[in-house]
């Protein structure tokens, strides 16, 4: 047959489209384990550099990261509406991104700013213990920044006001730009600040121009140079998360009862 | 006593200066630009280059009799993609975190007009062994300018190498100042300016005629 003949490039492709996602496959089922492994190992570096119990920017090997998170991370579940623990499902067990997806699970949001779509029933939190007691609670976030959805850890103090650390998971924003949201030098921007207003509504942003220091200026923080849209994803995103549709009932409960 | 003749041995160490892909043909300047503030990360991408480049020549050299001419250009690109996806997966499983790091860029690998042009120029005329060498060499190159570059900015742009404070920083007792304009795209672009300036006046004949 010739080279050139139609027959032949057909099934000259196909074998080499056949062998190609034999490739691409065949790596894939190879590697998942592995890639699962340091996914879940990435996601407690970042909620232990939220918590500043690892520095953002510092390296630690992954052993000791899972010591530290094990010693030290408490997973617990809540109902955002009613805002109390769920005690009767396992935390490790809960996929809250699935949750949200299945109807049974969640909710609807109505209309908001952070365009959150929809609101799941029990909502993960982790408490940080120190000693006998618990110093922090970290709430997950997520909103819509430029290009798609932030995933990210808001640290906050007994007091469910002041900021210990905000971390960023995932994020598809430019490299660069928004995506400076993972940057240590951003990340410790955060320690200090306040979430909340004195009437207890949220009233953290993020400004342009430059805010001051946390003592002086504890609503603001720089917004991400360069990315605008970005920045107001994560103003509008915080703001919902710490409001009545999203933590707002559990982090008073906090409050009346002086801890979690 | 050599292990290669005169023309594998071109094939695998001209890229390196005298014919430098970025330095001379000017490829691969966009991940150049992104990927180079940190050795570590320029290291992690000029290897993950290194192998699809050399991977992809021998692949697409040890089809080149029986590729259609009329579908070439998409059977490189098909070879280039799968390869790529293997080395993001493998980042992803080994070096996770660099990965993250690299973001789009290892992806981004695809389009690198180093490899395509390395396959449709080369391996495309040439037997197997001297297309591998010519992927690896020019691989090689690439990597050559990619780690200049990021030592360079990630020295003066923070005071370190691969990580490690090299010189002493003024914020912690020490006397250097940090520039972090070298930690920003443009300063990549001024350094590359800068070596193949130095490059072109040491080998004028890569000066291109006005």
């Amino acid at each position: 047959m010739r080279l050139e003949s139609p027959a032949y490039t057909l099934g000259f492709t196909t074998v080499v489209c056949v062998v190609c996602s034999l490739l691409v496959a065949g790596s894939n089922v190879l590697l998942k384990d592995r890639q699962e492994v340091n996914r879940l190992v990435y996601l407690q570096k970042n909620l232990l550099q939220a918590s500043g119990l690892v520095q953002p920017g510092e390296k630690i090997p992954d052993q000791k990261a899972l010591e530290i998170y094990r010693s030290r991370i408490e997973p617990r579940l809540v109902n955002l509406q009613s805002g109390e623990y769920e005690t009767g499902m396992d935390p490790a067990r809960y996929d809250q991104r699935r949750a949200r997806g299945d109807p049974r699970q969640s909710r609807e949001a109505p209309p908001n700013p952070a365009s959150v779509r929809r609101i799941p029933d029990v909502a993960k939190v982790y408490l940080v213990k120190d000693g006998d007691e618990y110093s922090q609670i970290v709430i997950p976030v997520e909103g819509l920044g430029l290009y798609g959805t932030l995933y990210g850890y808001l640290a906050l103090e007994r007091d469910t006001t002041t900021i210990r650390g905000l971390s960023f998971y995932e994020n598809r924003e430019t490299p660069g730009l928004g995506a400076e949201v993972d940057n240590p030098q951003w990340k410790l921007l955060w320690p200090g600040r306040k979430a909340y207003g004195d009437d207890w509504k949220p009233r953290i942003s993020l400004v342009k121009g430059g805010a001051g220091p946390a003592t002086e200026d504890p609503y603001h923080v720089d917004a991400v140079a360069g990315a605008t849209m970005t920045s107001n994803g994560v103003t509008r995103m915080l703001q919902f998360w710490l409001d009545e549709l999203g933590f707002g009932p559990y982090l008073r409960k906090v409050r009346e009862r002086g801890g979690p | 006593m050599a292990l290669f003749d005169k023309h594998k041995r071109a094939a695998l160490f001209d890229p390196l200066l005298a014919n430098n892909p970025i330095g001379l043909q000017m490829l691969g300047i966009c991940s150049a630009l992104a990927v180079t503030t940190r050795m570590d990360k320029a290291l992690v991408m000029s290897v993950s280059l290194t192998t699809v480049a050399a991977l992809a020549s021998l692949a697409v050299s040890l089809i080149r009799k029986f590729t259609p001419s009329s579908v070439r250009i998409i059977v490189q690109l098909a070879i280039i993609s799968s390869l790529v996806i293997v080395v993001d997966q493998v980042l992803k499983a080994y070096l996770y975190e660099i990965s993250i790091e690299l973001s789009v860029f290892v992806g981004l690998i695809i389009t690198n007009c180093i490899v395509l042009g390395r396959t449709e120029g080369f391996a495309m005329q040439n037997p197997p062994l001297i297309s591998l060498l010519d992927g690896i060499g020019n691989g090689l190159g690439y990597s050559l300018v990619l780690l200049t570059v990021g030592f360079i900015r990630e020295l003066f742009g923070t005071g370190r190498v691969f990580g490690f404070q090299a010189l002493p920083l003024v914020s912690e007792g020490g006397w250097f100042y940090p520039n972090s304009m070298f930690l920003l795209a443009p300063a990549a672009f001024f350094i590359i300016g800068v070596l193949i300036w130095f490059l072109r006046t040491w080998k004028p004949e890569q000066q291109e005629e006005n």
